[in-house]
């Protein structure tokens, strides 16, 4: 018996209608992503993979073809069920963070349970907020609000509240854009662990150290599919710092 | 709905800019407040002249020389010299008629006891009293006898008697007006402010034909005062009185004016209800004004936070979610605002009545009719900036710098 897909995409297209030049960021993607796999979305700078996350991430529309998500058909669904999808099935880290400012790191975290359909006690969404931030290693950061975070703290944030509700997919936009190499590599140790778990995931990164972490590579050039294959072999993020830590260390010894 | 959630957010966001909340909040605050402190001033005279209605009986008809009803107007109530003693013994024979007064009015310097005082000296008749309503608080009313031997006796107010004899009895004592010696017989009991703030108990009350004759020199009384049995035939009173006026005074034109205690009180009390309908139209205006600037700042904050509505979204807000804060935001903010007025409003009326010695009545009936007509003006100028809050795209408003 085949495993159904947690994501199916069927010649996906979104034209974006900007002036008089009408923008084809996506043409005619398809894809099937199985549970438990972990993708790495590639390609230049415009190819359109932003564009396909917020459409995977049911945040926009494609402006063609069907996609379903866990059996469902998403094109059919009203703005509220989409909202009701984007609450409970799927946890998106933005490229740019977007966390609440002037709200603390735990509040951000709890903020889509608030949303949730079924009530959960205040008691218990701090207990999962919690527990959250404890599984990106920010325990104790939970009273600290973005701006007192670093870089990498405010990412570890965003994923915590990507993870707060459970969600059966993770979609990160460039999660290590704005990192230096020893972040983005505990991010993916992050993701790796995560992934263990169960959790399907797709990243979109630009580099291809980054994309090593994880399973499976996609790579768009002009909203077309050109490369879909596995990664052979993968870096697996315990190992990488230990190596990491130990140049760190060699060079401190040359210095010395 | 998660209305707590949204009651929290809405808290967090309005604490965050505090002194734009409260700006914003001041045109609700300034219309509640100015439509409670209106409606307290104004119910509080209204139900003095309703106490004052009930205190005088609705049995008293008062007739006054002049006839203000008329288009010529004679120097106003009670100045032109048509109403004299005879009249008011005539009166006093119709049928029903309990009790009569003729009133002369007068302001003198009295002394007594070493001491001097300016006050309202009136002659009356020894139905005085009863006709309104007003007890002897220790002595005894003059009598008839008083009445026709040009008695010099007086009664005074407890104003005159705490002015003139402190910590003396004032009975059996004399007070002088224009250097003729009274004897004062009867203090009134104390009755205190009337509705235009003058003190009732700073007067003395002496017969009227020795005010007529001794104090001043008048043929003709300001007005008579006059008891009709109950207040069922306060009509038939009104009428024989005019009737017999007329004949007695053989003139065409009615040169005196028939009112009756209810009457001359509605008169005052719907001078005082336009009065307040004035005030809380003014009020109303300035809710609306107040509405306005929320919807203002409303529909700023929306584009302010843009982002955070996409955020919001983007993690599974549903448009309702959305539509439901910034409504509880505006409603927030209004009924705060109300809840100020309502506070200042009392306030500012309690004030202002202490020191014009004004009555005040706490309109609780208002208190919730402005609480709930704030919380309306922020569900209404709420609206629309949430909802235009809830339509926004998430991919949209998460791009929005
Ligand atoms: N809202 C929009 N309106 C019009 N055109 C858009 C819009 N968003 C994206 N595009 C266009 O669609 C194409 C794909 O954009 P997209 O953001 O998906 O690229 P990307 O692969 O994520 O690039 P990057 O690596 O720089 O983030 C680009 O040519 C872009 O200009
Ligand atoms: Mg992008």
């Amino acid at each position: 018996m085949p495993i159904n897909p947690v994501i199916k995409l069927d010649a996906i297209e979104k034209t974006y209608h900007t002036g008089e030049v009408d923008v084809h960021a996506v043409r005619g993607v398809s894809l099937d992503i199985l549970p438990g796999e972990f993708v790495a979305i590639m390609g230049s700078s415009g190819s359109g993979k932003s564009t396909m996350m917020n459409v995977i991430g049911a945040l926009d529309r494609p402006t063609g073809g069907h996609y379903w998500l866990d059996g469902i058909d998403v094109s059919t669904l009203d703005r509220d069920e989409l909202a009701d999808v984007r609450n409970e099935k799927i946890g998106f880290v933005f490229q740019g963070f977007n966390l609440l400012s002037r709200t603390t790191a735990l509040e951000n975290v709890e903020m889509p349970m608030l949303y949730h359909r079924e009530r959960i006690s205040a008691h218990e969404q701090r207990e999962r907020a919690m527990h959250c931030l404890e599984l990106v290693g920010l325990a104790k950061r939970g009273d600290h609000h973005p701006n007192q975070l670093s870089g990498g703290q405010q990412q570890r944030v965003a994923i915590a509240r990507a993870l707060v509700n459970r969600p059966t997919l993770l979609l990160a936009d460039e999660p290590t854009g704005n990192l230096d190499t020893q972040t983005s590599i505990e991010i993916m140790g992050v993701f790796q662990k995560l992934n263990d778990q169960g959790i399907t995931i797709i990243m979109v990164t630009h580099e291809l150290d980054v994309a090593r972490f994880t399973k499976r590579m996609i790579i768009l050039r002009d909203g077309k599919v050109v490369t879909d294959k596995a990664v052979e072999p993968r870096s697996v993020a315990e190992k990488e710092l230990q190596l990491l830590r130990q140049e760190q260390q060699a060079v401190k010894l040359v210095k010395e | 709905m998660r209305i707590f959630a949204s009651i929290r957010i809405a808290g967090r966001a309005l604490r965050r800019n505090k002194m734009r909340s409260l700006l914003t909040m001041l045109g609700i605050i300034i219309g509640v407040g100015s439509v409670i402190a209106a409606v307290s001033l104004t119910s509080g005279a209204t139900k003095q002249v309703e106490d004052q209605v009930s205190s005088l009986g609705e049995s008293v008809v008062t007739v006054f020389s002049g006839n203000f009803t008329s288009g010529a107007q004679r120097g106003g109530w009670g100045s032109a010299p048509t109403l004299t003693v005879e009249d008011a013994k005539a009166i006093a024979a119709l049928p029903n008629v309990v009790g009569v007064s003729p009133e002369v009015r007068d302001r003198e310097q009295v002394l007594a006891n070493g001491l001097n005082w300016n006050t309202q000296v009136m002659g009356e008749s020894p139905d005085y009293p009863q006709i309104r309503n007003w007890g002897i608080s220790s002595g005894v009313m003059f009598a008839d006898t008083d009445v026709r031997s040009l008695a010099k006796t007086a009664v005074i107010g407890q104003t005159v008697a705490d002015e003139l004899f402190p910590g003396v009895n004032p009975i059996g004592q004399t007070v002088r007006i224009r250097n003729l010696p009274f004897l004062i017989v009867g203090v009134l009991a104390p009755k205190g402010f009337n509705l235009f703030g003058q003190d009732q108990d700073d007067t003395i009350v002496v017969p009227y034909s020795s005010h007529m004759h001794r104090i001043t020199t008048r043929t003709f009384v300001n007005s008579i005062l006059v008891q009709a049995a109950n207040d069922k035939v306060i009509n038939s009173v009104q009428n024989d009185i005019t009737e017999l006026l007329l004949t007695r005074h053989r003139s065409k034109e009615q040169d005196f004016t028939v009112r009756n205690q209810l009457e001359l009180m509605q008169a005052v009390t719907a001078t005082s209800r336009a009065m307040g309908f004035l005030l809380a139209g003014v009020a109303a205006v300035s809710l609306i004004v107040g509405g306005i600037g929320i919807m203002n700042i409303m529909l700023v904050s929306v584009t302010e936070r843009t982002r955070e509505i996409g955020i919001r979204m983007a993690v599974g807000a549903r448009a309702a979610d959305i539509l439901v804060q910034f409504l509880i935001e505006a409603v927030t903010l209004s009924a705060i605002g109300g809840g100020i007025g309502i506070a200042g409003g009392v306030l500012i009326s309690d004030l202002v009545g202490y020191w014009q010695h004004m009555p005040t009545v706490t309109p609780f009936g208002w208190i919730g009719i402005a609480f709930a007509s704030s919380a309306v003006i922020g569900v209404i100028s709420g609206f629309y900036p949430a909802w235009k809050a809830s339509q926004l795209d998430p991919i949209d408003a998460l791009r929005y710098e």
